[in-house]
């Protein structure tokens, strides 16, 4: 790991936390969309306090300004620090320049979630969308982002598509004109 | 080779909340086997207090000409019986792992009731793993 000082929990403790507060979640919501809405207002509140955790514990802090700089930052600092190890990749949507795709095989939420048929579609990862996206929008960087599972050879991988707002893709042209 | 035939998950209340074959040979009709889970937690229960010896949790091996039952009880009542051919070895290192797969996979999803049926693909998945990973 990096040269954080990363505290560490029982995995068995967070895993019934994380089931109890899906539950929770669950019996208050009507469909699958409510739920995940749910899960992703909850992450947006910890992403928008842990980045400020996070960045002080770093040596050198410094700003952000470039959408790279930003996403490098989540995949390689901020993901060991909730999950204990990076994502698996960052990538640049092919088709689209504000969208950004992270991926992770394993990503702790899932790891003990089987979602039943009723639920489908559901994924546990909305909860990490939502951290995402309160990390990215206390950074200056709004942009919606959705957790989505995708079947990929063997086994299944999350990847949360990150969409930026049209303000940033114009900053960060600007940026680039200098 | 087949060594391990069946398993099966009882509640505390002695209802079935899980059956799994793992070979072909020795099926059992559902209502059969929702018969002999209870059967087997009355026998359990009837046996702890029949028995001679001090503190007896209950019966944990049964041996048949033809399988061997062994059952292991968790603290909250909830059972686990294996039927396997008899001289399997092992066994009661592979239900240490089946209840650790269960307190993984089960007790740890949302979607899952405390004494229900189980439906679970995670379980499924990581039960046949350990289950072939034991027949090797």
């Amino acid at each position: 790991m990096s040269h954080l000082q990363v505290p560490t929990v029982s995995l068995s403790a967070y895993a019934y936390l994380l089931s109890e507060l899906i539950q929770y979640a669950v019996d208050r919501a009507n469909n699958v969309q409510e739920l995940e809405d749910r899960l992703d207002g909850v992450g947006y509140e910890v992403g928008a306090r842990l980045i400020e955790r996070i960045s002080y514990g770093e040596r050198a802090l410094r700003r952000k300004p470039e959408i790279l700089d930003i996403l490098k930052w989540i995949h390689s600092t901020a993901w060991p620090w909730i999950f204990g190890k990076p994502a698996d990749s960052l990538e640049h949507a092919a088709a689209a320049e504000d969208e950004f795709m992270l991926s992770d095989f394993d990503l702790l939420l899932s790891r003990f979630i089987s979602v039943p048929k009723a639920y489908g579609g559901f994924t546990a990862g909305s909860l990490a969308a939502g951290m995402v996206r309160g990390m990215l929008a206390c950074a200056g960087f709004p942009a919606r982002v959705s957790a989505h599972v995708i079947e990929h050879r063997e086994r299944p991988k999350t990847t949360l598509l990150i969409k930026f707002d049209p303000v940033v893709m114009i900053r960060q042209a600007q940026l680039e004109r200098k | 080779m087949v060594s391990i035939y069946t398993l099966y998950v009882v509640n505390k209340s002695g209802g079935l909340i899980y059956s799994r074959d793992f070979t072909s040979v020795a099926k059992v009709d559902l209502n059969d086997a929702l018969r002999l889970a209870s059967i087997w937690h009355s026998m359990h229960a009837i046996s702890s207090q029949l028995s001679p010896v001090p503190g007896c949790t209950g019966v944990e091996l049964l041996e048949a000409d033809t399988f061997t039952l062994h059952c292991f009880q968790t603290l909250t009542g909830t059972k686990f019986l294996l039927v396997v051919e008899p001289n399997t070895p092992y066994v009661p290192a592979l239900l240490q792992r089946i209840y650790e797969v269960y307190s993984d996979y089960v007790l740890k999803n949302p979607f899952y009731e405390v004494e229900q049926v189980i439906k679970c693909e995670l379980f499924d998945e990581h039960l046949e793993l350990a289950v072939r990973r034991h027949n090797v």
